[in-house]
């Protein structure tokens, strides 16, 4: 293990965050919240002091990192940002516990959007604008921003790029890592911006404006309204929706598009297969609250933003779709599971996974009924490896297992119902943010413990599981690994 | 610029790993996943599996951006198929690996106008021409040769008691009839461009620059001078074994090739010279290079597919006080075993072919056409030396060389003025359509005027 390497690289990505914190400082000064710019600089402070420390002492004479190094990069740096960035939260006093700010941090790194306040409006700007802006930084991955940004890039950085991207394959969509980072980051921006000005236009302030589409861009789903967008024009509200589903697409999608190939991009199976889930349940809710809403219009709007909301696991809402009925809850609970598309910013087990798994299953039961069969698993045309479907196999049974345990420590905290606990598993694993029941609108009432847990699920969804999993395996830091 | 390779083998990945290191963009195809696999793991490269002469993988591809197209798979025809595709669709500029003997020059000449290829690379007779080189002047453990053979550049180990041993650079100018220029000098792991105050010790690899004419007496007046090699053996009768075989009867050597393989073995003797003696068996076998004569003749070439036979071969013949060694050794890590055991002249085909890719890659670099001829990477990948054409427009014409800010650890070391090879000192200044010669570390120089500060 280069364990140079690693530190140097967790010393870049806390400075890169650092000068991250200037964006809400700034905000917090043209807001005059003098105590909240203060516990900004203060941060920005000790970022920076990691980062030249870091640097300066782990300063590698051999850059050269494997696969392995590129994991654990990945692991410890989300830990190492999420811990920085809890500490506004405190030195402002807005939210005084630590555990509860680093639930906080994780929630807006990992874009979870689960959130442990009760009273958003009460909040400085400053610190909205720091929540959100962490779901901003989080959805392209923190370690794609460093390699984007930083002038001396490794060339190496395809492991780290692996690790931090989730999706089952991760293609570079140009030959150099650096510029697929720039490619995928001037794509993200791009998007971001054209919804900030679609906000603008329909009447939202600058600062709305800022705070939702970076929600939307993460698939966060942090708002500055304890109702998150319900009590907004129906123009906003599709237009965050559009927005919300657009993010869950896979980039490389938009990078064909933008070299001219957009007959490619079209040719892809994960994103018919995503727009058709969402074609459907949207249908499907729909018919199901129209009785509600009286009018199509309105049942529409409302099942659509919930869909492409809980599907690009941003966790926005316009109603208080835990009051649905079971049918609808159903749906939106199933599409937790599933996420969005590979290479997007969505969170969950990912389309192509589950694409994936249909067409092992169909093959395994196939070769069942005529065991000699020769034929592999075709996606989008091409063969997929076996090390690839093995891949999914083993990252689905993962998936499980930690999913069950999580929920089965949550049910020690007294005062919760099963359903509560098991949608607040699902939630935060998946990154979705609001679960069913007691925890819609927040994850308050957990005990620490409870907090701790969670947020450690989340971190495990946003990253895949392995680079978490990986960090706690003695053999990763023995010598002779 | 956006490269494409076709082909990841030895070559393949060298040469992919020399574009990386020059920050280039690079898409590396191979018809073996695994191999794809590999290439997308360690070079920052994008890579896709298939067939590189097929068209849609070119399409996906991107084969209409690509500034350079380099197809070098194990077969000529694929090659010379995937770079006839890949112009056609739009590559602006193709080099295919093309080694089959049978291709001459001049069917070559056709097949390049024909199939619009701009380049030919056949690493086997590269390797041929480097080791015969260095067979034809024996104390340097590698020669480079500039410009239609007017400069050679020679690397040589100064041992204990010679004659360069502890001997300042300046001490050594004074001598006025002798035109040579010491332009790098390797120290253990480091490598630096020397001034007049540098010292030689014992144990350095150094490069030494010469007109080609003066190289003889030169080496003879250092008392290093080793006489050419009449008598060699090489072991392993690859291509590379039959193209250095025919070169060095042309030049009156006697030469024994010993080829493990029957009917590789056969094939050599019907279809080399009769000057040239063909033996069937195995070269790791001390009792049958006893018996050859491995301790009469002047020089052992062991070049067989395997790395660690080779130098097996090469150290026993050194033990037996064989004069000169020549070893092939493909994989770094035995480069660095091979040094250890003593072994002088190691070299490694894949990086000569490597040169060559990136000396053309920076040469379509430079803005104004191509003035860069040669490239080579010297002292171990340490040092570059470089070949540019002199245009009118080049800032510095007339400017004397001790006036000219050049960067740090660049050095202007030889100059050919029509058929004059000058050794440059201070006073000396460059003309338009002189070729000069520059030595370089730590630099990527594409164009003349990148020497200048």
């Amino acid at each position: 293990m280069n364990y140079k390497m690693v530190f140097y690289n967790l010393g870049r990505v806390v400075a890169v965050e650092g000068a991250a914190l200037l964006l809400p400082l700034i905000t917090s000064l043209l807001y005059s919240e003098w105590t909240v710019a203060l516990a900004f600089l203060a941060t920005m402070g000790i970022a920076l002091a990691i980062g030249v420390v870091f640097s300066l002492v782990f300063k590698p004479k051999d850059g050269t990192i494997y696969s392995g190094e590129g994991f654990i990069i990945v692991a410890l740096a989300w830990v190492a940002v999420s811990l920085v960035g809890a500490l506004p939260f405190v030195f402002s006093g807005e939210i005084p516990s630590y555990v509860d700010a680093l639930f906080e941090s994780i929630s807006g790194f990992t874009t979870t959007g689960a959130s442990i306040l009760t009273d958003v409006e009460k909040m400085s700007h400053g610190i909205l604008m720091w929540r959100s802006f962490t779901h901003w930084i989080g959805g392209m991955g923190v370690l794609v921003l460093v390699i984007a940004v930083t002038k001396k890039a490794s060339e190496r950085n395809i492991h780290i790029m692996r690790a931090e991207m989730p999706g089952p394959i991760v293609d570079k969509i140009t030959p150099r890592s650096k510029d697929t980072a720039k490619y995928l980051y001037l794509i993200y921006v791009g998007l971001t911006v054209v919804e900030f000005i679609l906000l603008l236009c329909g009447g939202m302030d600058v600062f709305e404006s800022v705070i939702h589409s970076f929600g939307t861009a993460g698939t966060g789903g942090f708002s500055s309204n304890n109702s998150s967008i319900a009590e907004y024009s129906p123009y906003i509200q599709w237009v965050i929706a559009v927005f919300m589903m657009l993010f869950a697409i896979n980039f490389n999608v938009y990078f064909l598009i933008i070299i001219g190939k957009g007959l490619n991009a079209l040719r892809s199976r994960e994103l018919w297969t995503y727009i058709g889930v969402v074609v459907v349940a949207t249908g499907i809710i729909c018919a199901n609250i129209f009785s509600i809403y009286g009018n199509f219009g309105d049942a529409l709007r409302h099942a659509f933003f919930q869909t492409t909301s809980v599907m690009s696991t941003t966790g926005f809402s316009t109603a208080t779709f835990s009051e649905w009925n079971e049918v609808c809850k159903g749906i939106l609970f199933v599409l937790m599971f599933i996420g969005g598309c590979a290479g997007s910013t969505a969170g969950g087990i990912k389309l192509t996974r589950v694409i994936l798994m249909f067409k092992t299953t169909r093959h395994e039961l196939k070769r069942m009924l005529h065991p000699r069969v020769e034929r592999s698993v075709k996606f989008d045309g091409k063969k997929v490896e076996e090390k690839t479907l093995h891949g999914v196999g083993v990252y689905l049974a993962l998936y499980v297992i930690l999913l069950l345990i999580v929920f089965f420590l949550l049910c020690f905290d007294a005062g919760f119902s099963f359903e509560t606990n098991f949608s607040a598993a699902v939630s935060c694993f998946n990154n979705v943010g609001p679960a069913f029941d007691q925890a819609f609108a927040s994850y308050a009432a957990y005990s620490p413990f409870s907090k701790i847990v969670l947020s450690f699920a989340m971190l495990l969804g946003r990253l895949e599981i392995y680079p978490l999993i990986l960090v706690f395996l003695p053999s990763t830091w023995s010598r002779n690994h | 610029m956006r490269i494409i390779v076709v082909g990841c083998g030895k070559i393949g990945s060298t040469i992919i790993e020399s574009l990386v290191e020059e920050h280039h963009e690079v898409l590396a195809i191979d018809k073996d996943y695994a191999v794809v696999n590999k290439m997308i793991e360690t070079y920052d490269v994008m890579g896709i599996c298939g067939n590189g002469a097929s068209y849609d993988k070119l399409i996906e591809a991107d084969v209409e951006r690509a500034d350079l197209f380099v197809a070098v798979t194990e077969t000529d025809e694929l090659n010379m198929l995937s770079c006839f595709i890949a112009s056609k669709l739009g590559a602006r500029h193709t080099v295919a690996r093309v080694r089959n003997s049978e291709y001459n020059t001049e069917s070559l000449r056709y097949i390049k106008r024909n199939l619009s290829l701009n380049m030919t690379i056949n690493p086997e007779l590269l390797a041929a021409e480097a080791i015969y080189n260095v067979l034809r002047l024996p104390t340097a453990s590698a020669v480079e040769t500039f410009t239609a053979r007017q400069f050679e550049m020679i690397e040589l180990y100064v041992h204990q008691g010679s004659a360069l041993d502890g001997v300042k650079l300046m001490d050594l100018k004074k001598n006025p009839d002798m035109q040579f220029l010491i332009c790098a000098i390797k120290r253990g792991e480091e490598t630096f461009i020397p001034n007049g105050s540098s010292e030689i010790k014992s144990g350095d690899k150094i490069a030494i620059i010469a007109p080609h004419d003066d190289t003889h007496t030169l080496l003879k007046n250092f008392g290093l001078l080793k006489k050419q090699a009449r008598s060699v053996i090489i072991v392993g009768g690859s291509t590379t074994a039959q193209y250095l075989a025919r070169l060095l009867s042309k030049n009156r050597v006697s030469v024994k090739i010993i080829e493990k393989d029957k009917e590789r073995a056969q094939f050599l003797g019907e279809n080399l010279p009769e000057r040239v003696a063909v033996l069937c068996g195995d070269g790791t076998d001390p009792e049958l290079m006893k018996e050859e004569g491995i301790t009469s003749v002047d020089a052992v070439v062991a070049i067989t597919g395997k790395d660690e036979e080779n130098i097996l071969i090469a150290y026993d013949a050194q033990l037996g006080g064989v004069g000169k060694v020549i070893v092939k050794v493909n994989r770094d890590g035995l480069f660095d075993v091979a040094e250890k055991l003593g072994i002088e002249s190691i070299f490694s085909p894949r990086k000569l072919v490597a040169d060559v890719v990136v000396r053309y890659a920076r040469a379509l670099e430079s803005s104004i056409g191509s003035t860069m001829e040669t490239l080579y990477s010297v002292m171990d990948g340490e040092v570059e030396a470089l070949e540019f054409e002199v245009m009118p427009d080049f800032t510095h014409v007339g400017v004397a060389l001790k006036d000219m800010k050049l960067k740090k650890n660049v050095l202007i070391a030889a100059i050919l003025r029509g058929n004059d090879a000058i050794i440059p000192s201070g006073d000396d200044v460059i003309q338009s359509g002189d070729k000069i010669i520059v030595v370089s570390s730590q630099h990527r120089l594409c164009e003349l005027s990148d020497i200048i500060r």
